[in-house]
């Protein structure tokens, strides 16, 4: 019998030998892909229970921790949360962050490269972690102003910029949300005010409009006509051209018109900067026959399509597609068919032409601050590209002029205030209602900001009286301060 | 059995001595749990932790009036892994994520109860001998243990298994854990009686010596029993633990492989019939081998419970997170079913492979104490008890760690719950008297020479039977 049990007690070490073996596989081997595991959610339940930075506008917190007395020991809590919310984007454990909270994570919990030492140190005195606070270089009074210039209702996106720097000082959309209702502890009712969120028409909580939407340009893709014309050396300011009411597309039956209702019937033959200043459609079809799709699909790429760009928020990449037949060139050079662009894009080229041909790198954070106030990061302005030479920026800065003075945006006009610019209105097929834009920049011989407005899925109406008017009122607002 | 002979010497300062070493563990256990939730020096750190020692220090020295001579680790071991219990409980509380945040409070109740009744126990029996005498009332009790569920009224459906009775509003009860304990006592004394008859020659298979057809009677009515507990109560672990139970008993009565062949013959058997047949028994299984496909993690009763404590215990890795500084609490039932994963993560590797060795410390005890027995009831008693205890072990330990399904089986001294507590308690009483008995001085036990079985006379006796 004694054998027997002796036997039972090896068979009992070998169940505890498979024990400590499996114990140590998952405790050691395995440790490492369990914590990267995708339904993994400890990292982020740590993350809720430390003090996270706070994001500054003009020193003043916009999304900060407030410590709380539900599950977890902190809060996240937005002020003018539907002001900001594009750009703060939401904490939750259940629907995942967004926006700044998402992608200034690292800095947001303590965990970048820059706060390394303080973690350091932390580990050995054992205290926690504290985030970094991130300093946004929005104007608050600015962000407001141009918040409350875009109706309840509307689909609207306004972005300002500043052409020297690239720091962004304003961008607004709406509709807009309350970023609190999705920061609640209750993953419950996250999840159904996210349900409730995801209704509103026109409003996805997970996309910036302003660097997410993309959209036909319509007319102000221009621009960018502008500058391969000049740059091909084959027309300028003056150059005269035929300005007929209609044209077939090349190789098509399909016509193409002006704008009904618009300056360019009264002219058959005008100067280029007529053209510019009517936004007639027609020359620009012959301008497309004449130097073929080559020299566009560079220009957009020079000026930023196609590329990935984060500010650090991503912008999603503006398309111009390659290898155009004629037909479609000729479409597409008026910002129609398969051209999409960002506000964000849109506001690059109106930099860029403001910058002298230099588009600086379009950037939101002024810098990161640690909790004991030092200043981990401050971004320096950076160059993002050389889109174009000075001279043509600046023939291209002159052309932009006269849609103002005398053309498509003269309401967008401030005494005494030389204003460039270019509006746009892109038809969306199969609809009487039209994408209206509007992108340029003040003043024009010192550009101090650009401006890029955009009202989706509005009727050519109202969307014209919210772009050039409104241009007017964000423009009287920033030289006025 | 002359080589295991130990000199008759009490150790009882011995004991004394580990049994301060676990108490300072378990306090330090609740220490730690205080000063990591920032409340310092805790209320419960004061009154649980003094709670337990005053009990075990009384348990000590009932050791030392009525079984003095029993083994010294089993007592110090089972306080220590007690304690630390009860400080992993009272910090998942701490956590106040459930609505009932008062386990800790409840659990050092039932320690206490659970040790006087321990207590009991070694007074009222004083020599397990006397337990061979409720040979036939053990299989009663245990019928009614098992059965007691399913009386309309009492029991009551936890989690899908109906092994649990209600007693007023607030108390419930896990009879089958006493169970465990009546069934050996059972086994422990049929097979000690009948041991000759069993070991009777049926045919022989290569080198498997075949038992006779009615020898299996025991063995079908303990694969019946455990079968009838997976079917109708849904509870896959005591299943598991029972038939084991019975197993192990009567390979040791024996000593013929051929019980543990034909036993796990059976056992498969039912394992493939319950998977194929039962809802439950299908989910575990599928919940265990595809635990991380989101669909079955998600899923009602799916594997988010395993899967959340493997990434507790991935998280507390080698060192673990510090007592009080991880988030066990995130795993469902973390105080009771995977209070292994809850250590696993705070306690680390090393931590919790220390934990391991204590049972596995307690379990050899239990074995040392069977080897040592002048008696086949005894021996029995104690391989059996030690044995449900490893077995019951590695069905949580594996069950968490994926290493096999899991089952819901309390880890025993540990788990919140009244019930495992008591009964684990019982065994270890029942484990210190049947080392008290082995270790002491033969003339104290001369009465029960007429049950000494020794290996020789029944050599003997079964080689005349053969020539007969």
């Amino acid at each position: 019998m004694n054998q027997a049990i002796r036997n039972t007690w090896i068979a009992v070490v070998l169940l505890f030998v498979l024990c400590l073996g499996s114990l140590s596989y998952v405790q050691f081997f395995a440790a490492s892909d369990l914590n990267n595991n995708a339904l993994n959610k400890r990292q982020l339940f740590r993350e809720f229970d430390l003090p996270r930075g706070a994001i500054l506008v003009d020193g003043k917190p916009i999304a900060e921790s407030k410590p709380s007395e539900g599950q977890f020991k902190y809060q996240r809590t937005y002020t003018d949360p539907e002001l900001y919310a594009f750009l703060t984007g939401f904490y939750s454990l259940t629907n995942s962050s967004t926006q700044l909270e998402s992608v200034m994570n690292d800095e947001l919990t303590g965990q970048s490269q820059d706060q390394f030492f303080d973690r350091m140190i932390n580990l050995f005195s054992g205290r926690a972690n504290e985030g970094a606070s991130v300093e946004l270089t929005i104007d608050g009074k600015l962000q407001k102003f141009v918040y409350d210039l875009i109706p309840d209702g509307t689909r609207g996106t306004i972005i300002v910029s500043e052409p020297k720097t690239g720091n962004i000082l304003a961008m607004a959309s709406k509709p807009s949300y309350d970023t609190n209702l999705l920061a609640v502890q209750s993953s419950k009712e996250a999840a159904a005010n996210m349900k409730k969120l995801l209704k509103v028409p026109g409003l996805s909580p997970y996309v910036n409009p302003a660097l997410g939407n993309l959209t036909a340009p319509g007319s102000t893709f221009k621009v960018l006509d502008l500058v391969a014309a000049i740059e091909s050396g084959k027309y300028n300011a003056d150059t005269v051209m035929k300005n007929p009411a209609k044209v077939t597309l090349p190789g098509t039956t399909t016509p193409l018109g002006n704008f009904f209702g618009g300056n360019c019937a009264a002219k058959t033959e005008a100067p280029l900067s007529f053209i510019v200043a009517q936004s007639c459609n027609t020359p620009f079809v012959e301008i497309s026959e004449k130097l073929g799709a080559e020299p566009f699909e560079k220009v957009t790429k020079n000026f930023g399509f196609g590329q990935q760009l984060n500010i650090p928020l991503r912008v999603v990449p503006s398309v111009f597609p390659p290898n155009l037949d004629p037909a479609a060139l000729g479409q597409s050079v008026i910002g129609q068919r398969d051209v999409k662009a960002t506000a964000m894009q849109m506001n690059m080229v109106a930099m860029g032409i403001a910058n002298g041909g230099k588009i600086m790198q379009p950037n939101l954070i002024k810098r990161v601050i640690a909790p004991d106030l030092k200043v981990l990061s401050e971004t320096k302005p950076k160059e993002f590209a050389t889109a174009t030479s000075k001279d043509v920026a600046d023939q291209v800065t002159d052309l932009m002029r006269g849609p103002v003075k005398s053309g498509t945006a003269v309401r967008a006009q401030v005494p005494g205030l030389d204003i460039a610019a270019k509006t746009g209105t892109s038809q969306i097929g199969g609809s009487t209602l039209v994408n209206s834009w509007i992108t340029g920049f003040a003043p024009a011989n010192d550009p101090q900001v650009a401006v890029t407005i955009v009202f989706e899925k509005i009727d050519f109406k109202t969307g014209s009286s919210l772009t050039s008017p409104n241009l007017k009122k964000i423009l009287e607002a920033v030289f006025n301060q | 059995m002359s080589e295991l002979e130990t000199a008759p010497i009490p150790r009882r300062n011995m004991e004394l001595l580990l049994l301060l070493l676990a108490l300072a563990v378990a306090m330090a256990a609740y220490y730690l749990v205080g000063i990591n939730s920032d409340n310092g020096l805790s209320q419960e750190f004061i009154t649980q932790g003094l709670f337990l020692a005053g009990l075990a220090l009384v348990f000590h020295v009932i050791l030392r009036i009525w079984a003095k001579y029993a083994d010294p680790v089993i007592l110090p071991v089972t306080v220590a892994l007690n304690g630390i219990g009860l400080a992993m409980i009272h910090r998942i509380d701490l956590a106040k994520v459930s609505r009932d945040n008062d386990q800790a409070y409840r659990q050092i109740l039932w320690t206490g109860i659970a040790m006087v009744v321990a207590m009991v126990v070694l007074w009222a029996i004083r020599d397990h001998r006397v337990l061979r005498r409720f040979t036939y009332t053990a299989l009663a009790a245990s019928v009614v243990l098992l059965l007691l569920p399913m009386v309309p009224g009492l029991g009551v459906p936890i989690n899908g298994a109906r092994i649990w009775v209600r007693i007023g509003s607030s108390l419930s009860f896990q009879p089958g854990e006493l169970a465990k304990i009546t069934l050996a006592i059972f086994f422990a004394g049929y097979l000690s009686s009948n041991r000759e008859l069993i070991l009777l020659a049926g045919k022989k298979i290569g080198p498997l010596q075949l038992p006779r057809a009615r020898d299996l009677g025991p063995m079908l009515v303990a694969w019946l029993v455990s079968i009838g507990v997976l079917v109708v109560q849904r509870d896959l672990g005591s299943s598991i633990l029972l038939f084991g139970l019975f197993m192990v008993m009567i390979y040791v009565a024996t000593a013929r492989v051929s019980w543990i062949v034909i036993g796990m013959l059976m056992l498969a058997g039912g394992g493939v019939f319950a998977y194929f047949t039962m809802g439950h028994v299908t989910r575990r299984i599928d919940g265990w081998i595809n635990a991380f496909d989101p669909d079955i993690y998600y899923a009602q009763g799916g594997s988010r419970q395993i899967v959340e404590g493997l990434f507790g215990m991935g998280d507390g890795g080698l060192l673990g997170t510090g007592l009080g500084n991880g988030s066990p609490y995130l795993v469902p039932l973390a105080n009771s079913d995977m209070i292994v994963a809850a250590l696993g993560e705070e306690l680390g590797l090393i931590g919790l492979s220390a934990i391991v060795l204590l049972y596995l410390i307690l379990i050899s005890r239990g074995m040392r104490a069977a080897l040592g027995s002048r008696d086949a009831f005894g021996k029995l008693l104690a391989t059996g008890l030690s044995f449900t205890l490893g077995l019951q072990c590695f069905v949580v330990i594996g069950g968490v760690t994926r290493l096999i399904p899991l089952t819901g089986l309390t880890t025993p001294f540990m788990a919140a719950g009244g019930s495992s507590l008591l009964a684990n308690w019982i065994i270890v009483a029942i484990l210190l008297l049947i080392s008290h008995n082995s270790r002491r001085p033969m003339q104290a036990g001369l009465s029960a020479t007429a049950e000494v079985a020794t290996e020789a006379p029944r050599r003997q006796k079964l080689t005349k039977e053969a020539k007969q």
